[in-house]
């Protein structure tokens, strides 16, 4: 009986009162993390269930837009490439983050809606379910990454040690893409119409953001301007990694992207998290 | 006495609904659109500042829970009763830490799984192994937890040929099966029951109620919420009554089902306005209602009850037949005829009848099982010579009883007629 009594003293108390999930919200995000992983694997495991198709697509998709690129932007258009480095492996170099990021938008800014079932039924930190989707796009970017590595033995290019900075930059595309995510899947919640403007913004982005071409083709008084989209900063950093010396980070431009991702960021969370709580009673 | 597990303190929710203006007719083109900027920037500031935005003009605030306090104790079996709107989904929800609420507090001691629906989160490209791990965790258990008790959940939902098909491949049998036993064998000290009972066929709902009395003897503590008076009597000891946000008693199981029954159903079903009649209307029957044999009204009848049919009529003044026959039948909701009942058949005679007077017809040990049946009657002179006849008059609601004098309450699901019977060994 004793015995009893103090297995039920161990036992977690719950309180429930408003504005309580607040408080706790970032050590229940934790307590959480079995169901974030097995979310991130369901939507993995359900991409490439069809294994053939699934793969292909993540290979296909960066590879042929990248002989485009070269093509018009390299060939037709003779837009220079970063010192010594080959126009194709410039393109691919921003491809990769570009993919990283439109894929990781796209898929976590439909999330919560793909969920609408989970969210009427069960509780839990809902940022678990945008966030599980960056994994799927981090897989995607895993596969075309093979490619590059394929490219950079064709073209015999062996990166510096700037390669090792690689994952920081990573961590940055999957953090620029978070916070307008979660911005607009919340707002999806209640407005289905938000769901469109992704594509645009992803369509729209791709000529925007220094993918086809160089970053140093604009002209210097601009660029601090140009940088105002985030992930010019992103991009700029992956080259620098990949292409090492032949193409050096705009300081005062990276720093300026650096703090609109981050500015997104915290706007995407404070804002999904004031929304959050009513996401079970609208969807 | 157990400790209390979960205490609620005056509990509330709002929620706000719009309501679009009404707007005279001769409303000035430029006040339209002053108007609709207007909200179009209010809505825009409130886009921006993530402050949820409701469509309408003026907002209304809506209670749906107000001042809900109330105390579970460890082991207990609690139903939660109410008409629909009453605010028992919320209730759940706010336990179930869903939706939060609006004012009050809950404090609730050990591990809460809430079953809302079975099979969530289920993916019908993932194979019955898969779903299981999905399931599992979303429903709250850990890996190793669903690791220790997968043969088991197999075993269960006897779905072993097909483990490592995709969900979407089985029969909707099977689906449910897997979906239940996964949820059947979260381990929680209290468990949270929707109506999950709603779906599946009979044999299934039994098998769900099975085991949730299983899980209630246990000494685990269950909140189930229900439509299905039968359930709640026999799966509960105490049950919670909300009408309209608030609680309005709370006390055994049994006194708060036919306080809800006292509260909302109509006590005699009024015939005098029914213009579907048939017959010369020579006599016309003007209400029905149901009689314990102290004479109490009552609004159930309850299996192995006796009671009586009471049928209160008028007759025309000119009126002088003493053969009168009244005839009583009863079908369930699908229209499938149970029995007929009437004065000839049984050689009770009437005589004369009084200008206002009622037919009683008394049914000993009520022999139906637990449902709602549709009640007819036809009053008549000779085979074909009717007076007046309405073909659904009224319901007559059965729930769950001690028929057999054993404490075995009988299932609805093998038939919906009780006989009494009895069984002995011979060799």
């Amino acid at each position: 009986m004793t015995n009893q009594a103090s297995i039920h003293a161990q036992e977690p108390v719950l309180i429930i009162e408003p504005g309580r999930t607040e408080k706790n919200y970032w050590t229940d995000l934790w307590r959480y993390r079995e169901l974030f992983l097995i979310l991130a694997w369901r939507d993995v495991s359900v991409r490439y269930k069809q294994t053939i198709i699934g793969i292909l697509w993540a290979i296909l998709r960066p590879l042929l837009t990248m002989v485009v690129f070269t093509v018009i932007f390299g060939r037709i258009a003779k837009l220079p490439s970063d010192g010594s480095a080959p126009y194709a492996l410039l393109v691919f170099a921003a491809m990769l983050p570009w993919s990283l990021f439109s894929n990781a938008l796209s898929e976590s800014s439909n999330s919560l809606i793909n969920n609408a079932n989970l969210i009427g039924k069960v509780y839990f930190p809902r940022l678990i379910i945008p966030a599980a989707t960056l994994v799927t796009a981090f897989i995607d970017f895993l596969i075309s990454f093979i490619i590059l590595i394929g490219m950079m033995l064709y073209y015999q290019f062996a990166p510096g040690w700037q390669i090792l900075l690689l994952p920081a930059f990573i961590i940055l595309a999957l953090l620029a893409s978070l916070g307008p995510g979660l911005w607009i899947t919340a707002l999806n919640v209640k407005y289905r119409d938000f769901r469109y403007i992704i594509p645009f913004v992803v369509q729209f982005g791709l000529y925007v953001s220094p993918v086809g071409f160089s970053s140093k083709i604009i002209p210097e008084q601009w660029r601090l301007l140009y940088s105002l989209n985030p992930i010019v900063g992103v991009i700029d950093g992956f080259r620098w990694c990949i292409l090492g010396g032949n193409s050096p980070i705009y300081i005062p431009g990276f720093l300026l992207s650096l703090a609109i991702v981050a500015f997104c960021l915290w706007l995407g969370v404070s804002s999904f998290r004031k929304m959050e709580k009513t996401f079970a009673d609208l969807i | 006495m157990a400790e209390i597990v979960i205490k609620s303190e005056n509990i509330g929710k709002i929620y706000t609904i719009g309501h679009q203006a009404e707007r005279g007719s001769y409303t000035a083109l430029r006040d339209i659109l002053m108007q609709n900027a207007h909200t179009l920037w209010n809505k825009t500031k409130d886009l921006a500042t993530g402050k949820p935005i409701i469509p309408g003009d003026t907002l209304e605030e809506v209670w749906a829970l107000k001042d809900v306090s109330f105390e579970i104790r460890r082991g207990e079996a609690v139903g939660i009763i109410g008409r629909n709107g009453a605010g028992k989904s919320t209730l759940l929800k706010i336990l179930s830490r869903i939706t939060e609420p609006t004012t009050g507090r809950v404090t609730i001691k050990g591990r809460v799984a809430s079953l809302l629906e079975v099979g969530t989160g289920f993916h019908p490209e993932l194979t019955g192994r898969e779903n299981i791990y999905l399931n599992g965790t979303i429903l709250g258990m850990t890996r190793v937890e669903i690791k220790q008790k997968f043969d088991e959940i197999v075993a269960f939902a006897e779905v072993e040929r097909y483990l490592d098909t995709p969900v979407k491949r089985y029969s909707s049998g099977m689906y449910v099966r897997l979906a239940f036993a996964i949820a059947a064998h979260l381990e929680p000290e209290i468990l949270v029951v929707d109506e999950v009972l709603a779906v599946g066929d009979a044999a299934f709902q039994k098998k769900c109620l099975g085991k949730m009395g299983v899980v209630a003897s246990e000494g685990r503590t269950v909140l189930f919420v229900s439509h299905n008076m039968a359930a709640v009597e026999s799966l509960c000891r105490r049950a919670l009554l909300l009408d309209n946000g608030h609680i309005r008693f709370t006390g055994t199981q049994t006194s708060a089902i036919s306080e809800y029954q006292r509260l909302f159903s109509a006590k005699q079903v009024s015939l005098k306005n029914r213009t579907d009649r048939k017959g010369s209307g020579e006599v016309r029957v003007m209400s029905i209602n149901f009689r314990d044999i102290d004479g109490q009204t009552i609004d159930n009848v309850v299996c192995g009850q006796d009671f009586d049919i009471v049928f209160q009529f008028e007759t025309l003044s000119g009126f002088r037949s003493n053969r009168v026959v009244a005839s009583l039948s009863v079908r369930t909701q699908w229209d499938v005829p149970v029995f007929l009942l009437h004065n000839r058949m049984t050689g009770n005679e009437f005589g004369r009848l009084p200008s206002q007077g009622s037919f009683v017809c008394r049914i000993r040990k009520m022999p139906l099982t637990p449902s709602t049946y549709k009640i007819g009657y036809s009053i008549m002179i000779n085979e074909g010579d009717y007076l007046d006849i309405i073909d659904d008059a009224a319901e007559l609601n059965v729930i769950a009883g001690d028929f057999f004098e054993s404490g075995e309450v009988p299932p609805s699901s093998h038939g919906f007629c009780l006989v009494a019977g009895h069984w002995s060994l011979e060799s």
